[in-house]
């Protein structure tokens, strides 16, 4: 086998010789699930001008490993990387913000036109504490529905994913509680409970939220959109329940400052206006391309994101990045050579 | 045997001693068997190398530990795959049971005459087509289908009936019952496909001889047929075992993922390989040894498995006596 | 069966009221074999319903979308409609090649090292160990394993490493069902064959092999596909792409490829209707793909004997 295998490995260098002796550039990334769908519609794009892009989403942590072990030309993650992680990229890496999203939080409660969810409330659905949708924190926050006598039943994310770390980085800004317990992470320590499960994956979360009565959970806001889930309104650090959206999400962002490694975290946007659970996402950079046509490619890719890119956002369910932080973001390219 | 035919025109014998040639082919030939029984032993050495060698870490970190604990907390750096295991062995069996008793009757049914042959040929090909279908269109049917119609005979069970342990907790979606009978449609077209194969083996003359012997079908099938195909059903039935223990995606779709060991059918768990293949694409450092060593468990798994079913056979084959 | 002794006894004094010998359906043992023969009516219908439920599941909804373009074009981003998994099927059947002309030859000769060559020698009861232990070996692993000996070393993906994670997968099924069917060659056969002088490479090759290729076949058809369906391996050796596997000029076997399952993994998990529409669809197209290989294959097979 191992013979078999050198052989394979052999021809796999063949061939990969032939492919870099010629001019048409490809270049091939993998990561985070969450922009998928935007950075697929811009690299489709891209492709019209010669340079083809492959993208497979399966991971922030997979991505990144991919682009530790120089398996890929880029990366992409939404809770970027940690400095353990960077410290492995020999080399160095550059981190752009490229895209922003919302998470949100969806439940099925039939006969319930508009849920409110008070800030000291949803932790305590997450920690497991309240379990009854009429529990009378929920009641009193909604004084115009009529809450059922159900059990609550809460979907998380059976993968480890950074959907998740963007919501309990956000729990655990806002609850004491939340922090000291499951914390923050790709991967949590779930409250131990029957009424606990867990899907993979969004398109699993939103499958199950739909088929459970009483079920609540945390999705993209992009599938919540499309696959025309019921959402909460959530009640942010100025007191107002806002909703998901384009308006919520963009005050969300506006008021962020990005330091020069541009990594930043939205835990608790101020703002009247700001929808409290949004993040960037990020693309994941070498410092140095050995290839200069690989790097001009990359260089492009980047433009073409940072500018046209930007205006399909909205319409696929992702969040228009500030002008002010589209520029830092194109300074900090520059150092990608 | 390339000097049969010229001895044949000659009016010579058709037998004859190998030529020089075939001598060297014989070899040749037998080398190249010899060198892929070898490559497998290799690949399992490789693969016990790579899994193993990264799993080191793991086992010097938390040894036995983790085969007995249940809390996964990655933060804090405690794993336990204990409910993983249990969940595995839960599942499989049951998929095992199942699949295996409705696979071995499915290729009763379909070489025994019940359907008219060229009937029987076609289900045996739908059948066996059923195997190519993708894990995760499994999964996705489980989801879609099996959990909305098995929700409202859970729910009728655990009202009625939640002393006994199997139906103490309530079907919240995902579970063990769910994710047991997908994964019992998908051993089933390999148990059916091989148990066929086995069936049709047995010589006619052995079904015959039973017939004249004034046995009913079902004496001559259950005393003689399945006795004499045993060989080749088990050997269906460990193909079938190793599919349910290895099963990724359909049951990391299924299953709940929740780190609890319970008896129960309708509470969420974990299985070894769905802990694999959602934790494995974000692992950090701290996790892939972990995770690795469960691989090795679940390895450690099949192979006892293994050994306790021909362990089985052996003592099965001594109680029935002569062949 | 003194039952029916004494019967015959009483015939054969010709008594007036002798039960004939034949067997009665309502004794024990008749009715024992109709109850069983209705139980395994039932069980077969039973097991029939889900097996036909997922058949019928992706019939409906993959067969709406089943058209020219959805075969031929390359994969749709986003919001775009129409598109299709022609690179897909292209890479599929690449990869699957690769893993069978990889898993089959090694499997057979190992069947045959293991039922002919040396059935009970310590070395084929080790062999036959590691065989059924590696059955259970989860195909994220397998994945994992042609990363490291593949994908590593190379540096990037391609179908080849896919092909080897599949081959991995697809070898235990090939060995155990293809020794199975080499041992019930009936020892007659080979006994004629050693008589007239062939070498034991002739016997193999020319009375057990072809004897026993039903089986065989069956095994490789299992291995195949169970290989084409599989997600996990792929994810981590030829990645995923939406181009043609002939791009721009050249035959990009070192680079990722596309292939249905992970286009299947990819689309079905999107909230856009366009994407879970061509998920089912390649769903259906998978299984077909797999049945004109197994009807293809068995045709053969039918023609050589």
């Amino acid at each position: 086998m191992q013979i078999k295998n050198f052989a394979i490995a052999a021809a796999c260098f063949a061939f990969a010789l032939t492919a870099q002796a010629q001019d048409k550039i490809r270049l091939v990334g993998s990561g985070a699930s969450f922009p998928a769908p935007i950075y697929l519609a811009w690299f489709k794009e891209i492709s019209k001008t010669g340079v083809t892009i492959d993208y497979q989403s399966k991971g922030s942590g997979a991505g990144v490993q991919d682009l530790i072990n120089k398996t890929v030309d880029f990366a992409a993650s939404d809770s970027a990387m940690t400095d353990e992680q960077i410290a492995k990229v020999p080399g160095g890496v550059v981190l752009l913000p490229m895209t922003a999203g919302e998470v949100v939080i969806s439940y099925n409660l039939p006969g319930v036109k508009r849920l409110n969810l008070p800030r000291d409330v949803y932790p305590q659905i997450f920690l497991g504490k309240i379990t009854k949708w009429n529990d009378p924190k929920i009641v009193a926050a909604n004084k115009g529905e009529t809450m059922p006598d159900l059990p609550i039943t809460v979907v998380r994310r059976a993968d480890s994913s950074g959907t998740t770390f963007v919501f309990t980085n956000h729990l655990s800004a806002i609850n004491e509680e939340f922090k000291k317990g499951p914390g923050e992470g790709n991967t949590v320590n779930w409250p131990k409970s029957d009424k606990f499960i867990a899907s993979p994956k969004n398109d699993g979360v939103t499958a199950t939220i739909r088929q459970t009565k009483g079920a609540v959970g945390y999705i993209e806001y992009a599938f919540a959109k499309f696959s025309k889930m019921d959402v909460a309104y959530v009640q942010n650090k100025a007191g107002n329940y806002v909703a998901p959206g384009t308006e919520g999400g963009a005050a969300a962002l506006a008021n962020a400052k990005f330091p020069p490694d541009m990594r930043l975290w939205l835990s608790d946007p101020t703002g009247d206006k700001s929808y409290p659970i949004a993040t960037y996402t990020w693309m994941l950079f070498y410092k140095k391309y050995d290839d200069p046509k690989k790097a001009a490619a990359i260089k492009k890719m980047i433009e073409f994101g940072l500018g046209e890119g930007q205006k399909m956002a909205d319409k696929m369910g992702y969040l228009p990045m500030p002008a002010p932080v589209a520029a830092d973001v194109r300074k900090a390219a520059g150092s990608i050579n | 045997m390339s000097s049969a035919p010229a001895a044949e025109l000659q009016g010579g014998s058709v037998s004859g001693p190998p030529s020089p040639f075939d001598y060297f082919f014989d070899r040749a030939f037998r080398g190249l068997a010899y060198a892929g029984a070898a490559s497998i032993l290799l690949l399992l050495a490789l693969i016990l190398y790579e899994i193993g060698g990264k799993a080191l870490p793991g086992i010097r970190e938390h040894g036995v530990a983790l085969l007995v604990s249940s809390n996964w907390d990655v933060k804090a750096g405690e794993f336990g795959i204990l409910p993983a295991i249990w969940g595995t062995l839960y599942s499989s069996l049951l998929a095992l049971i199942i699949g295996g008793a409705f696979g071995v009757a499915m290729a009763i049914f379909l070489t025994q005459d019940f359907l008219p042959p060229r009937l029987a040929q076609v289900f045996r090909t739908i059948v066996e087509l059923l195997a190519a279908i993708p894990s995760v269109v499994y999964g996705l049917w489980g989801i879609f289908v099996v959990i909305p119609v098995i929700r409202p005979v859970a729910d009728w069970l655990h009202d009625k009936l939640a002393v006994i342990p199997f139906f103490s907790t309530s079907l919240a979606g995902p579970g063990m019952l769910p994710a047991a009978m997908v994964l019992a449609i998908m051993v089933l077209p390999t148990v059916a496909a091989v148990s066929q194969d086995a069936l049709r083996l047995v010589p006619y003359k052995v079904k015959e001889a039973a017939y004249g012997l004034g046995t009913t079908r079902w004496e001559a099938i259950l005393k003689v047929l399945l006795p004499a195909a045993r060989n080749g059903i088990f050997g269906a039935l460990v193909l079938g075992f190793g599919r349910a223990l290895g099963e990724t995606m359909a049951l990391a779709m299924l299953v709940g993922n929740s780190n609890q060991v319970t008896l129960s059918l309708f509470a969420p768990a974990n299985t070894l390989a769905a802990l694999l293949a959602l934790n494995f694409p974000e692992a950090g450092p701290k996790e892939i040894p972990v995770l690795m060593y469960a691989a090795l468990v679940l390895l450690a798994i099949t192979l006892l498995v293994n050994i306790a079913g021909s362990a089985i056979m052996v003592l099965a084959g001594r109680q029935g006596g002569a062949r | 069966m003194n039952a029916v002794v004494s019967r015959a006894e009483a015939a054969a004094r010709n008594e007036p009221d002798a039960l004939p010998i034949e067997r009665q359906p309502w004794e024990a043992r008749s009715l024992t074999s109709t109850f069983l023969s209705a139980l395994v009516w039932v069980m077969a219908v039973i097991a029939a319903i889900p097996l036909f439920s997922v058949l019928y599941m992706l019939a409906v909804k993959g067969g709406s979308r089943l058209s020219w373009e959805a075969l031929t074009s390359l994969p749709p981003a986003g919001f775009e409609m129409g598109g299709g998994f022609g690179n897909a099927i292209v890479g599929t059947i690449a990869m699957v090649g690769i893993a069978a002309g990889i898993s089959v030859p090694v499997g057979i000769l190992c069947a045959v090292f293991l039922s002919e060559l040396g059935p009970e020698s310590r070395t084929a009861n080790a062999v036959r160990f590691a065989a059924k232990t590696l059955t259970g070996f989860p195909s994220i692993l397998a994945g994992v394993f042609a990363y490291a000996m593949v994908v590593l070393l190379t540096g990037h993906y391609s179908a080849p490493a896919g092909g080897l994670a599949l081959a991995v997968l697809m070898v235990p099924t090939v060995i155990l069902t293809a020794e199975e069917a080499m041992r019930m060659v009936p020892k007659i056969m080979k006994d004629a064959a050693y008589g007239i002088g062939c070498t034991r490479t002739q016997v193999v090759l020319k009375v057990v092999l072809p004897t026993a290729m039903p089986g065989v076949l069956t095994g490789v058809m299992l291995a195949v596909a169970r290989a084409a369906g599989e997600t996990a391996p792929l994810l981590f050796t030829a990645l995923f792409s939406s181009y043609w596997l002939y791009h721009e000029g050249e035959w990009a076997f070192g680079q990722p490829t596309a292939s249905l399952a992970v286009l299947i993994f990819n689309f079905s998990g999107m909230p856009f209707e366009n994407q879970i529409e061509l998920a089912w669809a390649a769903s259906l197209i998978l299984v077909l793909l797999v049945l004109v290989v197994n009807l293809t294959s068995r045709f053969i097979a039918h023609r050589r004997v």
